[in-house]
């Protein structure tokens, strides 16, 4: 079994006008129901705004001087809206489930194998 | 042929094989690319001496498990690595007759590993880049700074790709699997469309001299040959087959004896290879009979290049039958590379007036030489012969080869008046 991370990503725009937590929420909901009935779902969360983000930067090294700044890194056109964590068996059937995610025709999924964590 | 290239051949011939299987075996395309290569080294230091043993799939399938199963336990530290090491380590000692009456597959066992092996060196999470690279080195049996001449890239930078791309295939668990039913359709024609660009690649190449570089026509011939032995009845494969044996039969009057560039209009049609023309058109013709229903696009053009293959010469050519081909593949998809062929057939069959109207309604060739190179020769013949020179110049300073660009400017000569 493989695990695998489904990045949602909206429109920067879209994404300010019709939030997904709130506009499409039924949507998500009888996703996560259907996976989680599947045995594929381990986890996921809708995310707020980037604009109440705070990016943090380290310089000089551990321990260094931290800068913290408001919103995201870059003045990205796509933001992260949500992710979804799936176990699967390979990636073709992780993309038969992330099709199904609302994302996937309202903004775009990024598929992402999760490293294995050495304890 | 000498020894050593006999040997390589084999080697060439086995090695997808051998590797399909081990790959099945250990679910890991990495250490058993790693393995055959190493089995292939030592079939090179082994061979000379021995002969070529009478099944040598069987002797490269041996060594590069055992080679496998050193790799494993040399990188056992790898957690995922442990698990196949240790269902290596945990069989039974075997004995070698056993190991040899094991390492022969069935046939159809062995169909299977290969197409595996073909649908997931072209798997859609793949870049096409990384399709291409995978389907000469893994499939073709290429190596690497051969691979790396053929695209023009240095051989560090093909050698990360394909590094890349395995890895992605292990990291990202692409299955190594044939695709259902209900994906064959795409999945097959991802996989033809990697066997295409590698010929298309061969008669275009991007730029540099051609010389010395491997052959990726007689490569893309191969695995077609090989997907059309595995999938004997998808018409689509056939006709590809078809159509790379078309075109390449004419490799051999594609250049002149200084190897200048001859185009189809003036290549000398005794140069052909009728053999590659007959075959190819064995294959069309079980391509039409399987397909049932609309004709697809490879089968489309394999039609096209039938007809000329099947000309007595430029100007007998079925220039009716050719636009009416151009017309059906248009209706896929406005395309103005379609749109261009089909223009040169309607000067020939209408006239230079007619071709050059059907020129200069595409859109989007403005970068394209053959373009400019089209519209210089329905001009020519309208006796228009300034504006024929000043197409033809700009088509040169577009030609993507030094050989073309030779080419155009001969043209020139033709066409342009005499320096006052």
């Amino acid at each position: 079994m493989a695990l695998y991370v489904a990045l949602c990503y909206y429109d920067r725009d879209r994404y300010w006008d019709e939030p997904p937590e709130t506009e499409f929420s039924p949507e998500y909901t009888e996703f996560a129901r259907r996976a989680t009935e599947a045995g594929v779902m381990r986890g996921g969360e809708a995310l707020h705004p980037v604009t109440m983000s705070t990016t943090i930067t380290v310089s000089g090294g551990r321990g260094g001087d931290v800068m913290l700044t408001d919103g995201p890194y870059a003045e990205a056109k796509e933001v992260l809206a949500g992710y979804f964590v799936l176990e699967t068996a390979d990636l073709d059937e992780a993309v038969a489930w992330a099709v199904q995610i609302p994302a996937a025709w309202r903004g775009k999924i990024e598929l992402r194998p999760i490293a294995p964590h050495h304890a | 042929m000498d020894a050593s290239a006999a040997l390589v051949k084999v080697l060439r011939e086995e090695g997808p094989r051998v590797l399909a299987a081990l790959v099945r075996q250990l679910g890991d395309l990495p250490v058993a690319e790693d393995a055959l290569s190493e089995a292939s080294i030592a079939a090179l230091g082994a061979w000379p001496a021995s002969g070529i043993p009478d099944n040598p799939r069987a002797w490269l399938t041996v060594v590069a498990r055992r080679k496998a199963l050193d790799l494993l336990r040399r990188e056992s530290a790898r957690t995922d690595k442990e698990t196949a090491a240790f269902r290596w380590g945990t069989e039974r000692a075997k004995d070698e007759i056993e190991e040899v009456i094991d390492a022969m597959e069935t046939e159809s066992e062995l169909r299977d590993d290969m197409l595996r092996l073909i649908f997931t060196c072209c798997h859609p999470a793949l870049s096409r880049e990384a399709q291409v690279a995978l389907a000469l080195r893994t499939l073709a049996r290429l190596e690497v700074d051969a691979i790396a001449r053929a695209f023009l890239v240095p051989e560090p930078t093909m050698a990360k790709r394909l590094v890349r791309a395995r890895s992605k295939i292990a990291t990202a668990h692409i299955p190594y699997v044939i695709p259902s039913d209900a994906q064959l359709p795409e999945r097959l024609a991802a996989v033809l469309a990697v066997v295409y660009l590698i010929a298309t690649e061969a008669h275009a190449p991007t730029g540099g001299n051609a010389v010395a570089r491997v052959d990726l026509e007689a490569e893309a011939v191969r695995l077609a040959r090989l997907l059309v032995e595995l999938m004997p009845d998808e018409p689509e494969a056939l006709s590809l087959l078809a159509l790379l044996l078309f075109t390449s039969a004419r490799t051999p009057a594609r250049s002149d004896v200084q190897g200048h560039v001859v185009t189809l209009a003036d290549q000398d049609r005794g140069r052909w290879n009728r053999h590659a023309i007959a075959e190819g058109s064995r294959w069309l013709s079980r391509a039409v009979i399987l397909s049932g229903g609309p004709a697809g696009l490879y089968q489309l053009q394999a039609h096209l290049a039938a007809a000329h293959s099947t000309a007595t010469s430029w100007s007998e050519t079925d220039w009716d039958r050719i636009i009416g081909l151009y017309d059906l593949l248009g209706s896929a998809g406005a395309n103005p590379v379609v749109a261009l062929n089909r223009a040169v057939a309607v000067t020939e069959r209408d006239g230079p007036e007619h071709g050059l109207a059907a020129l200069e309604a595409i859109v989007g060739l403005e970068l394209s030489h053959l373009w400019h190179a089209a519209l210089a020769d329905n001009l020519r013949r309208l006796g228009r012969t300034a504006e024929a020179a000043g197409e033809l110049e700009t088509a040169a300073s577009l030609a993507p080869t030094e050989g073309e660009r030779r080419l155009l400017l001969s043209r020139l000569l033709d066409v342009r008046p005499e320096p006052t």
